[in-house]
């Protein structure tokens, strides 16, 4: 079919159900090699109920809801921050490629050292006055987001003797509905102890393991100036066929 | 075409640097109609020990039962500066307020209305994956017919409902395991 290629899906056809997720492609809540899910996992079966209109719909956040410059995590201070700065940017889509725009990215990251400017984190590595690590933006009409930051450090955690998180950047999205809520973690190209790390290693696809390591990007790599990352998010997607008995 | 949804992981214990600036914790202004109530309680972990670093994102209709997105074409009508959406961390003792209005009836399954309820997200350090659940009414006649409800087992249903503390306060503990363990769902 010629014509599929460029209109995949009809959009009006898109009033279905939100599909469940293919197996191994999302973590279990109990997972023993990241021990904090030990006392906060559910014990008993979660219940699956029909998907109605309350979480069919969910927030709607604008580009009112964000400054300029929101963005830019190196322009928050009066100097610069330390380290590598980098770009990263993407695609937020839903299951059946379609863009998904004006949706709420929030982020957040350690400082190059390592360090998160928080309360609770007394990890023995400097903070940077001039780098607080928390930037949001909103998607534009193709899904698309960007984002100025430097590249985390990696830091300890006291999961098992010698553990170390990877460099990591959390992310945090809405879609366009309350069960299209997802938070996530972005990791870096080529990160030695990806292998070692339970967040990662959580996720039993391999192929949806590594969907979570952006890709070095030489289309958003700026001579002269910083590097640039490549990291799509796919929501969940609605299936073609309408609700029976639509709420609507 | 057909992806696969990215994974979720964990929120971490530094979520607040990311999400607090969002901190919603009065979800209906002055101005709007309907019932006032303010809803507090606890985020407690299987040793009842408080969750410190946990957050909850609440999401509503308004007090005619229609949500502030395009998706709800219901010909009811939407309230200016009423979004709906209520984010809150916990604090030192694991617990968290917010003040809101009850929320109208909204349409279920084959279009029966549901009991008035607020659907909730839970998000702290060791959940790999938010929680889900929905916070009900107390003394709420429909409740009995509300079909969400009764998929879920009648012994714990009470875990989704409330105790009235005073007046317009009620109190809901999320309980993440054991002796009341709160019902989460799965969409």
């Amino acid at each position: 079919m010629k014509s599929s290629r460029k209109h995949p899906i009809k959009p009006a056809a898109l009033s279905g159900l939100y599909r469940r997720p293919h197996p191994g492609t999302q973590p279990d809540y109990d997972y023993p090699a990241y021990v904090s899910t030990a006392k906060r996992h559910p014990t008993q079966p979660l219940v699956i109920p029909p998907q109605t209109l309350s979480e069919l719909t969910g927030p709607v956040f604008g580009h009112d809801d964000v400054k300029a410059g929101d963005n830019d995590l190196t322009r928050q201070h009066k100097g610069d921050p330390l380290g590598e700065r980098i770009f990263v940017s993407g695609r937020v889509l839903d299951e059946n490629g379609r863009a998904v725009p004006n949706t709420l990215v929030e982020i957040w990251q350690a400082n190059a050292a390592g360090r998160y400017p928080h309360a609770t984190d007394q990890h023995d590595a400097p903070l940077d006055p001039n780098f607080s690590g928390a930037g949001r933006t909103v998607t534009d009409a193709d899904g698309r987001y960007r984002f100025i930051s430097i590249r985390p450090g990696e830091y300890p955690w006291r999961n098992h003797h010698n553990a170390w998180r990877p460099a990591h950047i959390h992310f945090s999205l809405f879609g366009q509905a309350f069960l299209t809520r997802m938070i996530t973690q972005m990791y870096f190209p080529g990160d030695p102890l990806l292998e070692f790390d339970p967040m990662y290693n959580c996720i039993a696809n391999e192929g949806a393991r590594k969907r979570l390591i952006s890709l070095f990007d030489w289309e958003t790599t700026q001579p002269e100036y910083a590097l640039g990352y490549r990291f799509d998010i796919v929501l969940r997607g609605r299936d073609a066929t309408p609700m029976e008995g639509s709420a609507r | 075409m057909s992806l696969y949804a990215s994974a979720n992981q964990t929120v971490g214990p530094y979520l607040h640097i990311g999400l607090t600036w969002l901190v919603t914790p009065k979800i209906a202004g002055p101005g709007v109609r309907g019932e006032r109530v303010t809803i507090q309680g606890r985020l407690l972990d299987g040793d009842g020990a408080a969750v410190n670093d946990g957050m909850i994102e609440i999401w509503q209709a308004n007090s005619l039962g229609k949500y502030a997105h395009p998706e709800d074409t219901q010909k009811k009508p939407l309230e200016r500066g009423f979004k709906g959406f209520g984010r809150i961390p916990t604090d030192a003792r694991g617990a968290f307020r917010f003040s809101t209005i009850k929320p109208g009836r909204v349409p279920g399954p084959g279009g029966k209305p549901q009991a008035p309820h607020l659907v909730v997200s839970v998000f702290m350090r060791g959940l790999l994956k938010h929680l889900a659940t929905r916070i009900y009414f107390p003394d709420e006649p429909s409740n009995a017919d509300d079909p969400i409800l009764r998929l879920v087992p009648a012994a714990r249903r009470s875990t989704l409902i409330p105790k009235r503390k005073s007046r317009g306060v009620l109190e809901w503990n999320i309980i993440l395991q054991g002796k009341g363990e709160t019902v989460f769902f799965d969409y």
